[in-house]
């Protein structure tokens, strides 16, 4: 368990060595409170969103999935190409449950974490998680794991980054470079520095 | 073809290319670009799915009701990106392996999702048809330079092809191995904006 958190948060880093939900990553990390929430948010849609799309992928999409139905034509049906559909439907409608749960039950979370919400659901990060799932084949408690500690992997990075952005409006940045330009350069350092991890191994 | 319907397609090529100026579709720029063969595949991928889904959507732009349009959008899209996922594992099979998810990652790429949003929902077919190939082949373009880069300087090979001898082959070149770690591509697409907002001014940000 501990080897996924260390792996999925250090060494295969979502936003830093995979590159994904790069957009949001940019866009919302100039403050650090705002890349807290956000943060919270992805671990909370990414837990929630891994291990439902599992389920889904283990009894109705996999080939052969459909067998527990009993009937011979569902059995042999391989589903498989609509995966990513499902997937996705799956992750906007969670995000929208989620959003009207916390707006009826918990209204200073959605204060808090509403407007990060609808974000998620273009955040590739979150498909990306439910694809990286299906493609190492993790079971049910496996890929719950894989939600919580990949989604943790997103939150420090961003809010890593926020935390730099926010030193760097005191800097003298050339001209061309100021904003997008810098923030790349600083996501790559960033990159740089985790790469330090790689070679981690516990046992 | 009017002067509107040509500048639909061509701005979006240098003047407000997609990832350098609106910086959306970051995240496969950087994913599939270590090598000229999958950023060129990638490439081709998003400008088919950036060009059908704004022509359906503008299609049906004037029946879609408000309230449901994203859905709709994201299925015209999601289905896209499955039939051209599928036609790259049948046409190029070692392709497919090494883009592993990011093809069916396009969906949730915010070029094809924000033209869908900003152009094609209020515009024509044929505009909205130009528009999306626009914005594909603005994005490819940053796309083939920056796997140009990363191939030829980090392997020394150009689509796979040895063109500057390595080291380890008793040629002359040293790779430079941080091209195609992830920090490089990151470093890369900083110099190409500072590059592109150096040459035009007008296009740096506003201070805030």
């Amino acid at each position: 368990m501990l080897e996924m958190l260390i792996q999925c948060v250090f060494l295969e880093n979502l936003a830093l060595s995979l590159f994904l939900g790069m957009c949001t990553f940019l866009a919302v990390s100039k403050k650090v409170d705002t890349a807290v929430g956000l943060g919270i948010a992805v671990v909370i849609v990414q837990t929630i969103t891994t291990p439902i799309n599992n389920l889904l992928e283990t009894y109705i999409l996999r080939e052969g999935a459909l067998a527990w139905t009993g009937v011979d034509a569902l059995a042999k049906l391989d589903l498989s190409f609509l995966s990513v559909i499902t997937f996705i439907g799956v992750i906007a409608a969670i995000v929208q449950i989620l959003e009207m749960t916390l707006d009826r039950f918990f209204p200073p979370l959605y204060n808090a974490l509403g407007i990060f919400l609808p974000l998620i659901t273009v955040n590739c990060a979150i498909l990306a998680g439910s694809l990286f799932m299906q493609q190492k084949g993790l079971d049910f408690q496996k890929s719950a794991m894989y939600g919580v500690c990949s989604g943790l992997g997103w939150a420090v990075a961003i809010i890593l980054m926020a935390g730099v952005r926010e030193k760097l409006t005191y800097s003298n940045v050339p001209k061309g470079l100021r904003g997008v330009g810098i923030s790349f350069i600083a996501a790559g350092l960033i990159a740089m520095s985790f790469m330090c991890f790689s070679g981690i191994k516990l046992n | 073809m009017s002067e509107k319907t040509l500048n639909a397609l061509y701005d979006p090529l240098f003047k407000n290319n997609p990832i350098a100026l609106q910086v959306l579709g970051i995240c496969s720029a950087l994913a599939v670009t270590t090598s000229l063969n999958t950023a060129l595949t990638m490439s081709i991928a998003v400008t088919i799915v950036a060009a059908f889904s704004n022509l359906a959507i503008s299609l049906i732009r004037n029946i879609i009701p408000g309230s449901i349009r994203m859905i709709i959008e994201m299925t015209i899209i999601a289905s896209l990106v499955i039939v051209v996922d599928k036609v790259i594992q049948a046409v190029a099979p070692d392709i497919s392996k090494s883009l592993s998810v990011f093809v069916s990652l396009i969906i949730t790429n915010c070029i094809v999702m924000g033209r869908a949003e900003a152009f094609a929902i209020k515009n024509p077919p044929i505009e909205s048809f130009l528009d999306g190939l626009g914005n594909g082949l603005g994005y490819s373009l940053v796309l083939i330079s920056i796997g140009f880069i990363r191939e030829l300087f980090g392997f020394g090979t150009l689509f796979g092809i040895t063109v500057l001898k390595p080291v380890s082959e008793g040629g002359w070149y040293q790779p430079n191995g941080l091209l195609v770690l992830a920090p490089g591509a990151f470093f890369l697409v900083a110099g190409f904006i500072w590059l592109l907002r150096t040459i035009k001014p007008e296009l740096a940000e506003m201070e805030d």
